[in-house]
């Protein structure tokens, strides 16, 4: 029996859609069988940053609304074996799916893949409640900023008061050289802010953006930082114990070279 | 006396500090669920009450929920704080 994971956030551009490409990805990699579902109706990305947009001829409302099996809609990605995607529909709205009928789609694709994970649109309206309805489990991204935090917060209540408890939070788009500086929210102050129990942390990578232009997760690029710390978020979601990343490669210059010279640098 | 060095040093607070103040300061409020609706309500009872003992300038009466260390130091609260300048004490109150 697999299980349903859905990625979610309320603010928008934080890296949900990112999240799920590489995380995908990844499990493909360690040989999972994986679908991952884009419910953003109306904005679907999820193909683009898979470069599997030329592919898509069936959407998730296609199969809601039983136009063509499930089976039908799924893209196998020609790349990663086990890998499968089921795009939104990018000219119809949100309210063409209902919760229930997600919980159908998530029972039917549990019955043959490992983990399902849902790219969830941003707000709290109608696209969330489809998104989460059929999940086991959820994990909140956020980035260090003030807005995105108090988001993820909201949430939090939010997964809880719709039994989806434990949340795991992922924050993205860190800068330790400016953690380091003050200048930056660090990962402990968001923890304990949040009191949720943390997954993992992305670094801002610009090998993201590299790696989006050409549609080719950055997980498979052995010299990204970020791909590494999703390649360890990928192993933890399948219950391996793997430690933080040690973003202070990141760190400033200063910061090096007072490490250099054995100076404390709290 | 102690001297903090880092003060002298430093004069305007980290942006990371500042970001957290705000953010524990909003989430409060996000959490408590209150709406204006509810302190308006707050409001007005308290003011029937206080009314009774003394004269209160109704339109400098302010209400607020916010936040403040716990009694024991080790965290921090919630706490509705009111600000109520009183004009004048009624002499049955006393
Ligand atoms: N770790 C990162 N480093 C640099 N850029 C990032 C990172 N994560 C996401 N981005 C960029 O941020 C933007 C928003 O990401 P996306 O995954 O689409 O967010 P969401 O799905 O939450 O709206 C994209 O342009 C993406 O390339
Ligand atoms: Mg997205």
């Amino acid at each position: 029996m697999g299980e349903v994971i859905v990625i979610t956030s309320g603010k928008g551009g934080v890296g949900k859609t990112t999240t799920v490409a590489n995380i995908g990805t990844g499990l493909a990699l360690m040989g999972k069988k994986v679908v991952l579902i884009d419910t953003d109706i109306g904005l679907r990305n999820l193909d683009v940053v898979l470069g599997l947009e030329n592919r898509i001829v069936y959407d998730i409302v296609d199969v809601v609304e039983g136009f063509c099996r499930t089976k039908q809609a799924l893209i196998k990605d020609k790349r990663f074996e086990g890998l499968f995607l089921l795009p939104a529909a990018q000219t119809r709205d949100k309210n063409a799916i209902n919760p229930h009928q997600m919980i159908q789609l998530c029972n039917e694709l549990r019955e043959e893949y490992d983990y399902i994970l849902i790219d969830c649109p941003a707000g709290i309206e109608q696209g969330f409640k489809n998104a989460i309805a059929g999940a086991d489990r959820a994990i909140v991204v956020t980035t260090p900023e003030v807005s995105a935090v108090r988001d993820a917060d909201r949430i939090i209540g939010l997964l809880e008061a719709n039994e989806l408890r434990n949340p795991k939070l992922l924050v993205n788009r860190v800068r330790m050289d400016m953690v380091k500086r003050g200048d930056m929210m660090s990962i402990d102050d968001i923890i304990d802010i949040l009191a949720v129990d943390l997954l993992g942390v992305v670094p801002d990578d610009e090998k993201i953006v590299i790696s989006t232009n050409r549609g080719e997760p950055a997980i498979t690029d052995s010299k990204s930082v970020a791909g590494q710390a999703f390649r360890n978020i990928a192993r933890r979601i399948t219950g391996e114990n793997v430690p933080l990343l040690d973003l202070e490669a990141d760190a400033g210059f200063v910061h090096k070279l007072k490490k250099l010279l054995g100076l404390k640098t709290s | 006396m102690i001297l903090d060095l880092s003060k002298l040093f430093k004069k305007t607070k980290n942006s990371k500090d500042v970001a957290k103040e705000r953010l524990k300061l909003v989430l409060i409020h996000d959490r408590a669920n209150v709406s204006p609706q509810f302190l308006e309500m707050v409001k007005s009872e308290i003011i029937k009450v206080i009314t009774n003992y003394m004269e209160i300038d109704e339109d400098s009466l302010d209400i607020q929920l916010t936040r403040t260390k716990s009694d024991d130091g080790s965290g921090v609260v919630p706490a509705l704080v009111a600000n109520i300048p009183i004009k004048n004490v009624k002499s049955s109150g006393r």
